[in-house]
């Protein structure tokens, strides 16, 4: 069959292809909208040209862990395995990371070194964590969608607990600091603009490895047979592709990046852990996922857009001193605040696009 | 997406047998259930070994917290009571074959709404309102608050498929922003002294009265009791019982039945927000009096636990209820005798969830030959 080439199929790719201009423009329109309400009430204070660049720079920042979430999501479902854990891999390896890197720190070696064995610590405490997904839902194939929620109530119960025994034992590790400022060559120098190129590791990483899935994903044999699991396990498995294995390592792929955006919460956004402190972030990469329709460049693209609403809260609360009366709903952060999750589920109604998931995803496979 | 509880994929739910099952049968079933949880409390005891605290001391101190004085036990009963109607939620919602992560936003809508009702409906009233009419209706209220809180992911999935754990997971989020506005403004206590983000006290018309004097278990334990015998008939003896059974075990066999899925799909996500709300109706008319923004958190993922524990079935679910509030309960004196935080309960939840979901993992261990009940849950993302 070569869907492609038959007329139905032209058709079906051109009604894709409008629905993700649509998909996009509107991403776009709503990100637009956000940055002028923004350059409106704080046109008092700075010219529309620093407050759209800060804006932007906050913007790419915010969005990292959504991204590395989505990205990890994507690996996992499709290769046919739903992943509502990622919030729990995000919370384990933020705290993981942390205490780690307070650790190292606490023996003596320097910042930099101790920050980056917080990373690795974070990415194997999300990739333990995933190991325990993928056994649960691919070896016992129980409810991929239970499976998440067990792993997101251990990692919240055991991040709180442990957190709580660091403070009991009046263990506070002095943190290991943030991870330093990248300056992206020659882009970052620029005037003004520049401060959008001056990011952390993770911000910058996250871009990179959207690149990187859509290769591997779209342009790879790995990719190919991945998706093959994630489309039609019963075919893979026919022409002797190992269904369970490319599962295994997908799931535990997606925990590496998964663990990357939780590192971003500790090790680069705040040098601090709070319980909890991913509040939903894993739940809006997911949303990001299926609004991305499974492409890396889709789910970047609703990372960003969830990113500006909240670039919106933070760069309002900057200027709230010079709202209007009028607008001074938006004094309440409150409002503001659920910006994110309404938009989230503004996109998982299909207004803005409708998304296909892979034809097998979530559905265990048995020989 | 469908969830049935039979070895194999049944077309569809196995019927109400008037068969009375034999006791023996009734017992094994329970088996796994409970080795679930005293799996989960073995590990449980050597992760609190290996963070350094003594885990039978520990265990000691929650068992005492939570049996060991009358006023354990009545401290038991106020914890268990919100579970009953929270895990009744999820486990109704589970039955219907839809995954209510959203019964924490459900229950602080519930509750915000019947506190209302409680200080702020009397104030608009000529006329003091009697108790039998004040009480009933501020329940009613935090019900139906919980009900159309509820129904919007419903309608969402009915009409465009979007998938309900995310929806009722974003809903949480929205409702605990919206509950700190409105108990930071315009419902916020306004006695000089008062900083918290809490509503003034409701009327003394508005609360149900404790159980026993002296100890601060309330009759919503008993509302609970019958609000679990109730679903257990609606489910179990009624025509849109078995249609929303149907739905759940499989929706394409429900269609070709002639049962209207979307209908079954909003209405069951209506009554299971309605027994979340109703659960923070519950805690503000029958505990606090008043709604607090610190009152409710985590009962959501807790009611999860409960529903899958007790197998989704509204009867069990009184049982893991007790059980969890129980443990919830002891945990305060556990942490004070042993230092052991409180946190720890949650882990044993997570781990008696594990055990549970996974039950595979149990009949391993244990050589059970246990009836086999497998919750097949999600087909992907449902559409």
């Amino acid at each position: 069959m070569t869907a492609a080439t038959s007329p139905s199929g032209a058709r079906a790719r051109q009604s894709r292809n409008s629905a993700n201009l649509l998909r996009y423009g509107l991403i776009a329109g709503i990100i637009v909208g956000l940055i002028t309400i923004t350059t409106v009430v704080g046109r008092e204070q700075n010219t529309p040209a620093v407050i759209i660049a800060s804006f932007l720079a906050t913007l790419v920042a915010v969005a990292t862990p959504i991204t590395l979430g989505a990205l990890g999501g994507i690996f996992c479902e499709r290769a046919g395995v739903v992943n509502i854990a990622i919030e729990g891999l995000m919370l384990s390896a933020a705290f993981f990371g942390f205490v780690a890197a307070a650790q190292v720190k606490a023996w003596g070696v320097p910042s930099l070194p101790s920050l980056l064995a917080g990373v690795l610590a974070a990415v194997l405490a999300s990739v333990l964590f995933s190991l325990l997904h993928a056994v649960l839902s691919i070896t016992f194939r129980i409810d991929q969608v239970i499976s998440g929620t067990v792993i997101n109530i251990l990692a919240m119960g055991l991040t709180g607990y442990l957190h709580q025994q660091l403070v009991f034992q009046g263990g506070d590790l002095p943190a290991a600091g943030v991870l330093p400022v990248l300056r992206v060559p020659f882009l970052a120098d620029i005037p003004v603009v520049g401060q959008i190129f001056q990011q952390q590791p993770m911000a910058i990483l996250a871009i990179v490895l959207v690149g990187v899935t859509h290769f591997v994903l779209f342009h790879t044999t790995w990719g190919l047979h991945t998706r093959a699991v994630g489309e039609h396990p019963r075919a893979a498995d026919t022409v002797g592709i190992n269904v369970q294995a490319i599962r295994y390592a997908n799931v535990l792929i997606g925990g590496v990046i998964a663990g990357l955006g939780g590192a971003y919460f500790t090790l680069e956004s705040v040098p601090n852990f709070q319980p909890l402190m991913t509040n939903g972030r894993g739940f809006i990469a997911l949303a990001a996922v299926i609004f991305g329709n499974w492409t890396p460049a889709g789910a970047w693209a609703a990372a960003l857009l969830f990113g500006a609403a909240q670039a919106l809260q933070i760069n309002l609360q900057f200027y709230a001193s010079a709202l209007p009366a009028s607008l001074g709903f938006l004094k309440t952060s409150q409002f503001v605040g659920m910006v994110p999750y309404l938009l989230t589920m503004l996109a998982l109604t299909g207004v803005m696009g409708r998304s296909t998931a892979p034809a097998a995803d979530g559905q265990p496979y048995e020989h | 997406m469908a969830v049935s509880e039979t070895s194999s994929p049944a077309l569809l739910p196995p019927p109400a047998s008037p068969r009375r099952r034999r006791l023996p049968e009734r017992l094994r079933t329970l088996l796994v259930p409970l080795l679930a949880v005293f799996t989960a409390l073995v590990v449980n005891a050597i992760i609190i070994a290996l963070s350094g605290s003594n885990p039978l001391l520990a265990y000691q101190g929650l068992w005492e917290g939570a049996f060991g004085s009358p006023q354990a036990l009545s401290e038991t009963a106020v914890w268990a009571t919100p579970y009953i109607f929270a895990g009744l939620a999820v486990a109704f919602a589970f039955r219907g074959g839809q995954f209510n992560i959203g019964a924490d936003g459900q229950l602080v809508v519930g509750a915000v709404v019947s506190a209302w009702m409680g200080y702020g409906l009397p104030r608009l009233l000529p006329f003091a309102l009697p108790a039998f009419i004040h009480l009933p209706l501020t329940l009613l209220a935090g019900g139906l608050a919980g009900a159309a809180w509820g129904a919007i992911p419903g309608w969402l999935k009915a009409r465009t498929g979007a998938h309900e754990v995310i929806n009722t997971i974003m809903l949480n989020y929205i409702a605990l922003l919206a509950a700190s506005y409105l108990l930071n403004g315009p419902m916020k206590d306004p006695s000089p002294t008062n900083v918290l983000a809490r509503t003034p006290l409701i009327a003394v018309s508005a609360r149900l009265p404790v159980l026993v004097a002296g100890f601060r278990a309330h009759w919503g334990l008993i509302l609970g009791l019958v609000a679990a015998v109730v679903i257990w008939w609606v489910l179990r003896q009624t025509t849109l019982g078995f249609e929303i059974r149907t739905t759940g075990a499989n929706p394409e066999a429900a269609r070709y039945a002639g049962i209207n899925n979307r209908r079954i799909i909003i209405l069951t996500m209506a009554v299971s927000g309605f027994l979340a709300g109703l659960a923070g109706a519950v805690e503000v008319t029958g505990l606090n009096y008043r709604h607090d923004l610190s009152f409710s958190t985590g009962y959501g993922f807790d009611a999860i636990a409960v529903a899958l524990l007790a197998r989704n079935d509204p009867l069990g679910v009184v049982l893991s209820a007790v059980l969890f509030g129980a443990m919830r309960n002891g945990a305060s004196r556990m942490q004070f005798l042993t230092q052991v935080p409180i946190d720890i309960i949650s882990v044993v939840q997570a781990l008696v969830l594990l055990f549970v979901a996974a039950d595979a993992i149990i009949r391993f261990i244990y050589r059970v030959k246990a009836p086999e009940q497998r919750v097949v849950f999600t087909r992907g993302w449902g559409r």
